[in-house]
């Protein structure tokens, strides 16, 4: 299996190199033959006495991460769904692009995105699951922005990513959640353990990360808008991607993980609620578009909607019409796509407006379009599978189980009637899509080209699908116990045996039908009086404005926060470094009892100390004050000679030579630069700024003091100072404590420091010699 | 510089600038039993040469001391390097000083440390970084 999974990746590692033929061999049919084999490999597991089984390959096991895969009726619908679509997919894009595109990426990508559509629905590992699920959105991005010389094309590729990436990565923490309470990182065994989860503090937490991770990769309501931006994909990807597999990935996860979360009442509250609200906005935005392709993804998250609100009904019966409709959905909607993609292709135009009384000229594609929208609409005729799992939904709707919150009985009444009313509008916008674009007037004169028949290999892969949905109308039976129940089974975690039949005789689900029917036809032909409602709504609810407004203001306000403090301002960082220093010293020093003061040790004062301080004082006042430049730099040389005095009295004589020598280099230097410059500006700062400053810095003085007594007042070891004291002369060979410490005990302090010193004087020397010259620059 | 007459300053300086001298390296070599060292003893030779650079002007000490005084800088650090390293011949970690007293000619018994060395290093550069540092902003004009 593991093999199976990773195909797709080898292969497109020679993509490049097969792509260099592309004008003699198209590309796609070298390609055709990975999803294909694939495909005939999984058909084999189809069978009635199909057992769950799983392979593991070790990755990392010290995370006990490892590749395992896992196939059950679930994943094995889901794989012969990616594998089989993927297939005709392939064959419809070879015809649908041109050899002047660049093939190799194309094919790259969609390879990329097979193995990664293949591993999620295989993966047992949470974590390897997540890999996967990322990979899927990086590949769809790749691939809606294939015509990245567009600009809604990258408009929408960044779209889709920003909004499936959020999703992903709180379904990451879902995930990690999930993994610190089962304490294992295999989906399996966390089902096994549905106890511990559900009695799990943190369960509501979990189930909305990894919801939101399904809600926004399956394009659910308010997180549907990035799907009808990544109509800007080619058409095989759309009918690929965003019909038929990555679009359902976030309804296997919910599929997957609903035996876990089942019982839980939330989960039907939110998985349905969300899913229903999907599907009547969904529906009803979808007759307003006139973009073919925007009427099929606006119809797409309405059929998304419908099973996920399928899977929240947590019943044996509903969680079979789920995987039967994901299978119908999958067929009916990726053979409309290709129809659509034919249409683009031959006519040059997808704008429904323009189009029109094309089934004169394209019969073919017009036939399969007629099965396509029919099945989609749930048209109740014998030969189109749309009609049954519709049924099913609304007889699950009727049947549901009971509900102990008002909340979860209020919409358990309630669904019904919304499902209804979602259908109607699925009824209206499947008939626009067809009559408007193939009967009624045709406008050849203003389209782009003259419309005609598809070459036949174009026609091939929807011609399968519509013979697929057929089929599946006719004898829908056919994969119901081999593959369907199996797949139910999975979800529902036991043994599900459902038949389907076209004629359940007259009863609620019929009468709904019927309701559809009539009141979609009736809507449908009267569409133009009732139109005018679109204009009232969406333009202040659109939820793309928010998305705008989202993004635009976050780039805004991050932008005016950075440019509040970051105002290039060095006073200002200053002020704020200290002002942070201030208050993370003093809110530890607070918390942790750290102001002490003890009188006990001090040394006596003596009056000359106090006078040299008080000259300090004078001297570092002056300083602040003075508002010549010179006479600043003089008055703070006083401030060091004052000092160097002091380690005269405090019996320091290396440090009072060094200080006064140093000080006076220093003064005199100072003395230099500041004879170039001009004089000290007036401050012109406000009250208030001097204020502030004024308040910083005695605050920031006050500090440093008391942490320095509170440092002297908590000794806690005796210092190390005797040792030297004691060992200078014997160990180091020297009298001078000071000097043996620093070019013996410590000498490496002593040579980083002349190192210092050295790049120091360097970095003069560049600055004032080099400057001029030009090679610098 | 030299435009004026400062007859005085010049002659003063003879006499102070060997002082200096002098006293600098007594405070180098003073350094490991009385206050001194190579730091304050590197800082105390540069001022002799800063002063003889103020009496005499550029030239002319650049005539009497014919030494680029950024090399200082690379042979200071090269001396303490060195001096660092040269433990590792006895197999003594890095920096490890030893001592020993030894009876020299005129001086008599003395004590020889080879921090003395290190020290030199340290000396050398002092000397260099402030002269480097002094002569660049001084030149630069």
């Amino acid at each position: 299996m593991l093999f199976a999974v990773f195909i797709p990746l080898l292969i497109a590692c020679f993509i490049p190199y097969l792509s260099k033929f592309k004008d003699k061999i198209h590309t796609g049919i070298f390609v055709l033959f990975v999803p294909l084999a694939i495909f005939i490999y999984f058909l084999q597991f189809i069978g009635n006495n199909f057992a769950p089984f799983s392979h593991n390959y070790s990755w990392i096991p010290s995370l006990n991460i490892s590749l395992d895969f896992y196939l059950d009726g679930l994943s094995l619908l889901f794989v012969l769904l990616i594998s089989g679509i993927g297939t005709l997919v392939t064959l419809y894009s070879i015809f649908y692009l041109h050899k002047s595109e660049r093939l190799g990426h194309f094919y790259v990508y969609l390879l990329m995105f097979m193995t990664a559509m293949l591993g999620v629905v295989l993966s047992d590992n949470v974590f390897v699951l997540y890999s996967f699920w990322e990979l899927t959105s990086i590949s769809s991005f790749l691939l809606i922005g294939y015509w990245h010389y567009r600009e809604r094309s990258r408009y929408g590729a960044l779209k889709s990513m920003l909004i499936t990436v959020f999703g992903g990565l709180s379904m990451l923490g879902g995930f990690v959640l999930l993994t610190i309470i089962t304490g294992s990182t295999s989906i399996q065994v966390m089902i096994s353990q549905t106890d511990v989860i559900l009695h799990s503090p943190y369960l509501p937490l979990i189930m909305a990360l990894i919801l939101l991770g399904a809600f926004t990769k399956s394009a659910q309501f308010p997180f549907h808008i990035w799907l009808p931006d990544a109509m800007e994909a080619p058409t095989p990807v759309s009918a690929y991607l965003h019909s038929a597999t990555m679009v359902k990935a976030g309804i296997y996860l919910v599929a997957r993980f609903s035996p876990i979360f089942t019982t839980y009442e939330w989960f039907f509250i939110i998985v349905s609620g969300i899913g229903i609200v999907t599907l009547v906005w969904g529906s009803y935005m979808a007759v307003r578009q006139t973009d073919l392709k925007g009427i099929l993804a606006f119809s797409t998250i309405s059929q998304l909607g419908m099973i996920m609100t399928m899977l929240g009904f947590g019943t044996k019966a509903a969680a079979f019409a789920a995987v039967f409709h994901i299978l119908n959905h999958a067929t009916f909607k990726g053979s409309l796509f290709m129809v659509a993609g034919i249409i683009d292709h031959e006519t040059g135009s997808r704008d429904i407006r323009k189009l029109g009384g094309l089934m004169t000229f394209m019969p073919i594609s017009a036939t399969l379009a007629l099965f396509g929208t029919f099945s989609m609409a749930g048209v109740p005729l014998p030969f189109l599978n749309g009609f049954y799992s519709k049924e099913m939904f609304f007889e699950t709707s009727l049947h549901l189980n009971d509900a102990t919150l008002l909340i979860a009985e209020i919409m358990r009444t309630g669904i019904p009637y919304l499902a209804v009313f979602g259908s109607i509008f699925t009824f209206v916008y499947s008939m626009y899509l067809f009559f408007g674009t193939f009967t009624g007037k045709n406008h050849i004169d203003e389209l782009p080209k003259k419309p005609h028949e598809a070459p036949l290999g174009m026609l091939i892969s929807p011609a399968l699908l519509i013979i697929g949905v057929i089929i599946i109308g006719l004898i829908p039976n056919i994969v119901n116990e081999s593959l369907l129940a199996h797949a139910a089974q999975a979800i529902s975690g036991e043994e599900v045996h459902q038949h389907i039949a076209f004629w359940h005789g007259f009863k609620a689900p019929l009468f709904m039908s019927l309701i559809v029917v009539i009141v979609g036809s009736i809507l449908y032909v009267l569409r133009n009086k009732w139109k005018n409602t679109y204009l009232l709504i969406p333009g202040k609810l659109s939820l793309n404005k928010a998305y705008n407004a989202i993004l635009d203001g976050s780039e805004k306000y991050s932008r005016k926060i950075t440019n509040s403090y970051m105002n290039g301002s060095i006073r200002r960082y200053i002020a704020l470094i200290i002002v942070a220093i201030l208050i993370v010293t003093f809110t530890t020093m607070f918390t942790t009892n750290g102001f002490t003061i003890k009188m006990d040790d001090l040394a006596e004062v003596t009056a000359a100390e106090i006078l040299i301080a008080i000259v300090m004082v004078v001297a570092a006042l002056g300083t602040v004050f003075a508002r010549n430049n010179v006479a600043a730099i003089l008055i703070l040389g006083v401030v060091g000679y004052g000092l160097a005095v002091l380690f005269v009295f405090y019996r320091a004589p290396d440090l009072a030579l060094t200080q006064l020598v140093v000080e006076t280099i220093t003064v005199a230097l100072f003395l230099l630069c500041f004879y170039h410059l001009p004089n000290l500006r007036p401050r012109t700062e406000s009250v208030k700024t001097k204020l502030v400053n004024a308040t910083i810095a005695i605050g920031f003085g006050a500090l440093m003091t008391m942490v320095a007594i509170s440092a002297h007042s908590s000794k806690w070891f005796t210092t190390i100072s005797d040792y030297f004291v004691e060992n200078s002369h014997d160990l180091g060979g020297g009298d001078n404590i000071v000097n043996v410490i620093l070019v013996d005990f410590r000498g490496i302090d002593t040579l980083f420091e002349i190192v210092v010193l050295g790049i120091a004087a360097l970095a003069i020397y560049g600055m004032t010699k080099l400057r001029d010259d030009k090679g610098v620059e | 510089m030299t435009t004026i007459n400062d007859l005085i300053l010049r002659t003063t300086t003879i006499l102070i600038a060997f002082i200096l001298f002098g006293f600098s390296i007594y405070l180098f070599l003073a350094g490991h039993s009385a206050p001194g060292g190579g730091f304050i003893g590197g800082l105390m030779a540069s001022a002799a040469i800063v002063l003889m650079y103020m009496a005499y002007g550029y030239e002319t000490v650049r005539k009497i001391i014919p030494v680029d005084f950024r090399f200082l800088i690379p042979i200071g650090l090269g001396i303490a390097v060195l001096s660092s390293i040269g433990s590792f011949l006895f197999g003594q970690p890095f920096l490890s000083q030893t001592f020993a007293y030894f009876h020299l000619p005129i001086l008599g018994e003395k004590e020889l440390a080879t921090a003395l060395l290190f020290d030199l290093g340290v000396f050398l550069t002092v000397i260099g970084v402030t002269m480097t540092i002094i002569l660049s902003i001084a030149d630069d004009r």
